[in-house]
């Protein structure tokens, strides 16, 4: 089903797993991951705001350079409303860009950065693809490309 | 329905069963019967002929042990899976063949269970199972004179004096919606009867008020296609199927295959069925428009269009809203669904399901779902059909821009809203060119007033140079203004050296320097009220200088984002409730605000919307500021309305909420009474089961009173809006007949419109209030066409 969680569980969770799995099955705050860098709350706002009133939007930064490194968090005021959310949001475009929503066991302070290495989302350290909206290359593959000798 | 093995744990066979192996095997009995049930008719190697059979006989030999099961079984599948509605009657006739006394049970247990839906307001299972029934006419479970006796109580209610319409109308229309069905074998066997009882319903139907079908239309033109009123419709499609001597060959009937057995059987009467009668607090279904789009012009070659009086149109898009009704929380799932449409090679699939889809849409008073529902289902459709969807749905939004000047207002703002997103998840691609007509046209008009607004909503979904891009360099008379903000306080500003830009200046350090709100107050004071000696906060006076300082200032600094702009509010929450403390200085912060983001027309929809949430402006002054004079250059922009609507949502839930806490805490007392007089409770320890304690009377007044306080401000919202549509309207209509020129200049349609889209959007909540509206406002001397409006609206419930 759309509501259904997804298999990912967010390993820094503070509690057991029973505790996550509750929090998540009655949960009001969606991850919406896959965005450009450049997205804007205020386009959050106007797609999300179509499954209905929006309570808040955290972006997700950087943690080094604490700009936007395309993932938020996004509060409804209503588990409906988000469910709404996960149903027809999920898997649609978002500043042309694909975006995936998954629930989330609630926005706690920290949980906004990045977890990569380098400072935006660890998806980001490993991939290997060219992505405009996302910095470019992988971070790994950016760091070997400037490596002077790598191409010879 | 789900196909998932159901867990049935009650048993109304033999009683609670001690031995748990026997128990288990019961159940494990049951799922798979339930299954065998529901998956008959689905794709399979052999035929459904045969398929029926095998499942009559398994079914027969379980009869005895598993009948209540079964029973219920298929009186699900009569109410959730209408479109195989023939197969399962075909069933319960094979059934009744083999064993009489089944096939009895299952007639009166239909009956039982169609007084039920029907008590219990579950209008479209109750249709459902009318259809049911009179299908059973078709496999001989059913004598024919016994349906028409009923159907004649159906009747007989739509025939009543002193109801509202609507009820009658409801009677009515599941009559003839059953007739597709049966109408043959009744007038095969009881042809005057039919022809008697569908003269009476004629009768009725002509003779009826239609008030509110203009309240309903999509479009206000019947050309190129009318717009009928859903009774009417099926009326039309019914006379046409009598005039085919009720020969349709559209519904799948696999009882004729199995009619030398059928016709063996001994057939049942109906019990009696007499519709509850009415009462004032049941709620009909509203009335509805067909919507029309497509005729077979429209379509290309292949399988033509069924015509608009066909009986075939209406089952198909029966049966396509109900696969619409029935999946659209799984949209992928929907989509494919209304892809797999049996009949699809035989039509032109595409087009009606489009034509649907808009349909609902553009329903009134408001869609069933939500209209990312309805936008995301197209999108999963073109997906799934690249090479076709995708050009139906332009042809489409092609059509409805061709006719846009007679669309509906609040169909409008629907058609934009769903064209943005849409054009949002295809990168924006589109023919503008082929719309260059509006370039001529003044900005009022709807063409022109669409392709504005339209992209007012592409850039809030995406950004200013985007939208640049995305149009034609022709077109940049419809571009919007790049979203800043008009700061009139800045150094080099149109203020400079005055001493608010110098307030501004030091307001602006203090903020940085994170100051407090006392200190913001009290630096406001001393920069900006004359230096009286007196208190500057008395009763109705307020400095509209201060208030606009410190917003322009304040909100200048929250630009960059939202979130930067929330902050700034909750930060300095206190400065705000003190300056605006009456509606007037209320008037006055909305005022400064506006002039701020004028630009940014989807911010300010989020600061009132916020404003309003943290009580630092009323409804009852955003309604004023709305039809203040400054506003009148905005009035006809959609986002204004988008104020308007959220803050009657805002008042709406904020009045359910304490009715809600008012009745629960009142049933709490009623509860805890009735417990305490009953000592067997107590001494079972019932107190576990009441956590929350008892709350005083005195208590529960004071949340009835704050209900009814509330109640109040909702109606003394509702009286400020219309009141002040009719004096604009009004105005409009004298100043016009004065100067003797046409009163329907499009901002007349746009304000006619906005007050229509009131009534529709909200229809729930004015209704309550529709007593008072026409005492106080609605009063017969008004002009009929303010008055109209109004009756229109009235209309939908009588």
């Amino acid at each position: 089903m759309s509501t259904d969680l997804s298999s990912y569980r967010d390993q820094h969770f503070k509690g057991s797993r029973s505790e996550q799995e509750r929090l998540l099955a009655q949960s009001t705050t969606l991850y919406v991951g896959n965005m450009s860098f450049y997205t804007t709350e205020e386009q959050l706002y106007e797609l999300f705001g179509k499954c209905g009133e929006v309570k808040k939007i955290v972006m997700g930064l950087d943690k080094f350079k604490r700009t936007p490194c395309g993932f938020c968090f996004v509060e409804f005021y209503t588990r409906g409303d988000s469910e709404h959310a996960m149903r027809y949001i999920n898997g649609t475009r978002l500043d042309d860009r694909i975006i995936r929503t998954d629930w989330d066991a609630g926005f706690i302070e920290g949980r906004q950065y990045g977890r990569g290495k380098s400072g935006g989302q660890v998806r980001d350290e490993y991939r290997t693809d060219f992505d405009s909206g996302r910095g470019g290359y992988g971070k790994i593959v950016q760091q070997k490309l400037e490596q002077p000798d790598y191409l010879t | 329905m789900s196909h998932r093995r159901k867990r049935g744990y009650e048993d109304e066979d033999g009683g609670y069963r001690s031995k748990k192996r026997r128990t288990n095997e019961h159940m494990e009995i049951e799922d798979r019967l339930e299954s065998l049930i529901l998956r008959v008719g689905e794709k399979s190697t052999s035929s459904l002929e045969s398929n029926l059979e095998g499942l009559a006989s398994v079914l027969e030999a379980d009869l005895s042990t598993y009948k209540s099961k079964i029973l219920k079984i298929l009186i699900e599948c009569a109410i959730k899976l209408p479109d195989k509605c023939t197969i399962y009657t075909t069933l319960i006739g094979l059934l009744n063949t083999k064993n009489y006394n089944f096939g009895g049970e299952c007639v009166e247990l239909l009956v039982k269970s169609t007084k039920d839906c029907l008590k219990s307001f579950r209008w479209s299972d109750a249709r459902f199972l009318l259809r049911f029934m009179s299908d059973l006419v078709n496999c001989h479970v059913v004598n024919a004179g016994s349906l028409l006796q009923l159907l004649d109580n159906f009747v007989d209610a739509a025939l009543e004096e002193g109801v509202p319409q609507v009820r009658r109308d409801w009677f009515a229309y599941s009559v003839l919606s059953a007739l597709p069905w049966v109408g043959r074998e009744l007038y095969e066997k009881k042809e005057s009867e039919l022809d008697r009882m569908l003269g009476s319903l004629e009768g009725y139907i002509k003779r009826r008020k239609k008030i509110h079908h203009n309240a309903l239309r999509v479009f206000k033109s019947d050309h190129p296609h009318p717009q009928e009123e859903y009774l009417d419709c099926l009326w039309q499609q019914i006379k046409r199927l009598r005039s085919d001597m009720w020969i349709e060959k559209h519904i799948i009937r696999p009882y004729l295959a199995f009619d030398s057995t059928l016709c063996e059987a001994l057939q049942h009467n109906l019990p009696s069925l007499v519709p509850p009668p009415h009462h004032p607090s049941t709620l009909y279904p509203l009335p509805t428009v067909i919507f029309r789009m497509f005729d077979y012009t429209d379509c290309p070659e292949g399988p033509i269009l069924p015509g608009q009086h066909s009986i075939e149109r209406w089952l198909i898009e029966e049966q396509l809203r109900h696969i619409l009704m029935s999946n659209h929380t799984e949209r992928k799932e929907c989509a494919a669904q209304l892809l797999s449409y049996p009949l699809k090679n035989k039509i032109p699939l595409e087009y009606i399901i489009v034509e649907v889809m808009f349909g609902e849409i553009f329903r009134l008073p408001t869609p069933l779902c939500l209209e990312i529902a309805y936008g995301s289902i197209l999108i999963e459709l073109c997906k799934l059909q690249p090479s076709t969807m995708p050009q139906v749905l332009a042809q489409a939004t092609e059509l409805l821009y061709e006719r846009i000047d007679v669309m509906n207002k609040t169909c409008f703002d629907r058609f934009v809203n769903w064209f943005s997103y849409h054009l949002s998840n295809f990168q924006f691609r589109w023919s503008w060119d082929d719309w260059d007509d509006a370039l001529s046209q003044d900005p009022e008009q709807p063409k022109a007033k669409f392709i504005l607004e339209t992209l007012l909503k592409c850039l809030r979904l995406s950004y200013h140079q985007r939208v640049v891009e995305l149009i034609p360099e022709t077109f940049a008379v419809f571009l919007p203004d790049k979203p800043a903000p008009n700061f009139k306080y800045s150094v080099d500003g149109p203020y400079a050296g005055s001493e608010e830009t110098r307030a501004s200046a030091n307001l602006m350090a203090a903020i940085k320097r994170k100051c407090t709100s006392e200190e913001v107050l009290s630096l406001l004071k001393q920069e900006l009220d004359p230096a009286t000696g007196e208190e500057d906060i008395t009763d109705g006076v307020f400095n509209p200088t201060k208030i606009d300082v410190f917003i322009q200032t304040l909100l200048f600094l929250g630009q960059k984002s939202f979130s930067h702009s929330f902050a700034a509010i909750a930060k300095f929450h206190s400065v705000f409730k003190a300056l605006g403390s009456t509606e007037e200085a209320q008037i006055c912060i909305l005022r400064s605000v506006f002039q701020l983001w004028k630009t940014h027309q989807q911010m300010l929809v989020v600061l009132i919307d916020k404003m309003l949430k943290t009580q630092i402006v009323e409804c009852a002054a955003v309604a004023n500021w709305v039809f203040s004079k400054e506003m009148v250059p905005e009035f006809s922009k959609c986002y204004i309305w988008e104020i308007v609507h959220l803050t009657i949502r805002k008042m709406n839930k904020h009045v359910s909420k304490l009715q809600k806490e008012a009745s629960e805490a009142r049933k709490r007392i009623e509860d805890s009474d009735s417990d305490s007089s009953d000592s067997e409770d107590e001494s079972r320890g019932r107190r576990k089961n009441k956590p929350l304690e008892r709350p005083t009377e005195e208590q529960v007044e004071k949340l009835e009173d704050k209900m009814e306080s509330a109640q109040a401000d909702q109606k003394n919202l509702f009286l400020i809006i219309f009141q002040r549509f009719i004096m604009i309207l009004s105005e409009h209509l004298v100043r016009c007949d004065t100067d003797a020129v046409d009163f329907k200049t499009p901002w007349f349609q746009w304000t006619v419109g906005r007050l229509h889209q009131i009534f529709m959007i909200h229809h729930e909540q004015v209704e309550k209030y529709s007593t008072t509206l026409e005492t106080l406002l609605f009063t017969q001397d008004l002009d009929p066409n303010i008055l109209d409006v109004f009756h229109q609206f009235v209309a939908l419930r009588m």
